[in-house]
């Protein structure tokens, strides 16, 4: 007899791989973007599931919240949404299935052989402890990843809008 | 909790992983590419969780590369949004046959 949480798991991940699946097959745009909007939850879920609820917080707040919605921006401004998308040809949905079937029955026989054995201690994940971790400059410290991963941000920040901003035609002086 | 094998955990996030690899190899839009991406990502997250939580429960390794990998992913996101809406004024299209400006 599953106990409850086992029954939730399953549930979720049914959830999860069902949204995935739609959302990668199904030929109407938007509709792929609110699928992967249900698989995102779905995978917020799973964070909340073991207790990890840091991680499924900020999987909500940049996902659910921010990725999802710049995807369904970038499709109005590109697409008829109504539209449905050509269909793809046979034999690369062929070769690329089997392709995909193949490599994950290798990976599920790698995972099947190793057996990983779960330890039994508790995990401590408060987000005090984060975020001590997080600006310690000592040896278990993320303070240089902290800093690295900031600029990285303020870079990508003005290489979009340069990216994106409207050339203004400039008179050529000579 | 741990009635569950770590095993069957890892198996959701592979099958996660390779139907984001199948979106990937069969769509030819860039926005949907881009979600496909995505859903990789986000596999690839939970396997860190996972393995964090049960494996190594003293640590908080997983933690931090799952926190960078969503930042990072945001990032790319933001970028990879701004050349499509970019191509999509030089090109009117967003289908990955038609930009093939540098072939020839």
């Amino acid at each position: 007899m599953m106990s409850l949480g086992a029954i939730f798991f399953y549930i979720i991940s049914a959830f999860i791989l069902l949204m995935g699946i739609l959302a990668v097959t199904t030929r109407k745009i938007f509709r792929s973007a609110i699928y992967l909007l249900g698989s995102l939850i779905g995978i917020a879920g799973l964070y909340f599931w073991p207790e990890v609820e840091f991680i499924a917080a900020v999987q909500i707040v940049v996902y659910v919240g921010g990725i999802v919605v710049l995807i369904i921006f970038s499709i109005f401004l590109t697409q008829q949404s109504g539209k449905e998308m050509p269909r793809t040809n046979l034999s690369r949905n062929i070769f690329s299935l089997l392709g995909v079937i193949a490599g994950f029955l290798l990976s599920c026989s790698l995972i099947h052989q190793y057996g990983f054995e779960a330890g039994s201690q508790p995990f401590d994940n408060a987000v005090s402890r984060i975020g001590l971790y997080m600006l310690n400059t000592g040896k278990d410290g993320f303070a240089l990843p902290f800093e690295a991963v900031s600029i990285l941000l303020l870079a990508a920040l003005i290489g979009c809008i340069v990216i994106a901003m409207k050339s203004v035609p400039t008179k050529s002086t000579k | 909790m741990t009635e569950i094998p770590i095993s069957h955990m890892l198996f959701v996030s592979t099958a996660l992983f390779f139907i984001g690899m199948y979106g990937f190899f069969t769509r030819r839009n860039m926005i949907t590419m881009l979600m496909a991406i995505e859903l990789m990502l986000n596999s690839v997250n939970i396997n860190f969780v996972i393995f964090n939580k049960y494996l190594y429960p003293d640590k908080m390794d997983g933690i931090f590369f799952t926190i960078f990998v969503i930042t990072i992913a945001a990032a790319e996101a933001a970028v990879a949004i701004a050349i499509i809406i970019n191509l999509y004024r030089s090109h009117q299209s967003i289908d990955v046959e038609e930009a093939d400006n540098l072939k020839n």
